[in-house]
């Protein structure tokens, strides 16, 4: 696992986010103690981890939501740490934040709309409506449909096309699986990756479903108690005996407790 | 003739308070707190407007102060955000309200300062005219009333709903953190809130001057204006200026057919009645979300 990193850090000529040593407080709560990742040009990397891990707290302080007590947050090789969140947007980082979090009242079309709000060259958000448009033909639809009556699985296909509105290069996905159907889960990461594959937008993604989130993603960490205990290719990953027992649910006995609380998680 | 001369001083009136209640209600649905100094926003509009136009200070044109005082009271209501309100980030609820009530105060005692406390005149071309529709007179200054109170509200709707910049007030109202992550800077939308809340009590307090004389203590109407964006569900725009004229509708006609003493009471007993049977108020916003 060591050596992994190593090696990722001789190619940091591709790398668009790389985060040192980042601290971020909730009050007086330490959220994050010391996270130190990297998301290369044109991949999916995923952060795995429980809730209260500190996985969403992470995300909000790249996007410049929270501000980080220590450490940075190089993009594109410039330190963006404590950045405002518009400014971090313009620089073409967009959050797509848990649980949707539409504007209830306006419609899909105003919504997109303010996903763009950073831009001002209107053909080319015109062009980009239809983009989304054409990878969740439902919002085409809707369009005119306040989004806050959108069922579960459109209001999370409107909040990442309306990231995408952003034209974003690094796109930070908070469980985009939270509270949707297996089968819409599953669209919606066939979605994310052809968007990435097809639109070339680096993704970050955060996840408790690891299954899903390693089928799709190139590099994965698994994140506990604000600190990144584990990192490596997300195939390689999704062997590891660890991440097999606490998140692919996958258990050689039959009695799932006892399984549990016997074996130790060798990260800790 | 009589019930319609009642019927349009009413909805004179009631367009001012419709207007004051839409300030209200910006601010709260910007910010969620409620700007008690409203009614005195109004008041410090319409004396800047008098300070300009009348003969004993500077004697501008009147359509020349007009357009200044809007540009002052819209200026004001932005730098009272970015300096005092804006502070309060993270205090209750109940600090603000007490902040906003204390600057009514500060603005009334220094509108007594400048322009005295006694009751004075705005000198405007409109006061003391009629016009005449088919054998139907009206007070110009009525009719000037409504129709700048239908213009605001048309142009106020096409801000809202066709701007990029209304759409994102808009939406930094409904969900603040979104508006954060689509990167809407939502601080400045908020002074731009207040802002406008300025700039349109501005325009109320100027059509109220236009209807009769002025004192420091008009903001009080403030409390009718409240009551009016109660009635029309606190947190709707249309239902403030619909409340707002239910109001300036009830008062006149109360005060007609019914002895002095209740009629005064009746747009609280309404207010009363609206609370208890139609708790969200008339025009209804109720926030939905499906989880």
């Amino acid at each position: 696992m060591l050596m992994e990193t190593e090696r990722r850090e001789d190619a940091a000529a591709e790398t668009v986010l790389a985060v040192k040593n980042l601290e971020s407080y909730y009050g007086p709560i330490m959220a994050i103690r010391g996270v130190s990742l990297e998301v290369r040009q044109g991949q999916i990397a995923t952060v795995l981890g429980a809730n209260g891990a500190g996985k969403t707290t992470l995300l909000k302080t790249i996007s410049g939501v929270m501000d980080p007590e220590k450490g940075e947050i190089f993009y594109q090789g410039r330190n963006i740490a404590g950045f405002e969140p518009d400014r971090v947007v313009r620089m073409g980082i967009v959050h797509v934040p848990e649980g949707r979090e539409v504007f209830p009242l306006l419609t899909v079309e105003e919504n997109l709309r303010m996903g763009a709000f950073v831009r001002s060259d209107t053909a080319e958000v015109k062009r980009d409506q239809e983009m989304v448009f054409s990878y969740f033909p439902i919002l085409a639809e809707r369009r005119r449909q306040a989004a806050g009556t959108l069922s579960g699985g459109q209001q999370q296909m409107l909040a990442i096309g309306r990231g995408l509105m952003a034209r974003p290069r690094l796109m930070l996905l908070d469980e985009p699986s939270l509270g949707l159907s297996p089968i819409l889960v599953k669209e919606i990461f066939s979605i994310i990756r052809r968007l990435n594959r097809e639109q070339g937008v680096t993704m970050m993604l955060v996840e408790q479903n690891a299954k899903v989130a390693l089928e799709v993603s190139d590099y994965g960490y698994v994140m506990e108690l604000g600190r990144i205990v584990m990192a490596g290719e997300a195939k390689k990953l999704m062997q590891s005996k660890d991440i097999q027992e606490f998140y692919l649910g996958v258990q050689e006995e039959t009695q799932r407790g006892q399984k549990r609380w016997k074996q130790k998680k060798t990260w800790r | 003739m009589d019930v319609l001369q009642l019927f349009v001083s009413g909805l004179a009136n009631g367009c001012v308070y419709g207007l004051v209640a839409l300030g209200f209600v910006l601010i709260y649905k910007a910010t969620e707190a409620v700007n008690f100094a409203q009614g005195d926003f109004m008041m410090l509009g319409a004396f800047i407007c008098l300070g300009l136009t009348n003969a004993e200070f500077l004697g501008l044109p009147f359509w020349v102060s007009v357009p200044i005082a809007v540009v002052v009271m819209g200026a004001f209501g932005y730098a009272i955000d970015m300096t005092i309100i804006r502070r309060m980030f993270g205090q209750s609820q109940i600090a603000v309200v007490i902040l906003t009530i204390a600057l009514g105060f500060v603005l009334r005692f220094l509108a007594g300062v400048i322009w005295g406390h006694e009751p004075v005149a705005l000198q405007s071309p409109i006061a003391g005219r009629d016009v005449s529709f088919g054998g139907l007179v009206l007070g110009l200054d009525e009719v000037f009333v409504v129709v700048t109170t239908v213009v605001l509200t048309v142009a106020l709707y096409f801000y809202f709903n066709r701007t990029r910049l209304g759409v994102a007030m808009q939406a930094a109202s409904q969900n603040q953190l979104a508006a954060y992550y689509m990167g809407i800077p939502v601080r400045r939308v908020n002074s731009l809130v207040w802002a406008l809340a300025g700039a349109v009590a501005a325009v109320a307090g100027i059509l109220f001057a236009s209807k009769g004389s002025i004192d420091p203590s008009i903001g009080l109407l403030g409390i009718k204006a409240f009551a009016a964006a109660v009635i029309g569900g606190f947190g709707s725009l249309p239902g403030a200026l619909v409340g707002g004229i239910i109001v300036g509708l009830i008062e006149p006609f109360a005060s007609y057919y019914i002895a002095a003493g209740y009629s005064q009471v009746m747009p609280y007993l309404l207010l009363f009645l609206i609370l208890v049977f139609r708790p969200h108020g008339i025009v209804a916003q109720v926030h939905r979300k499906k989880v």
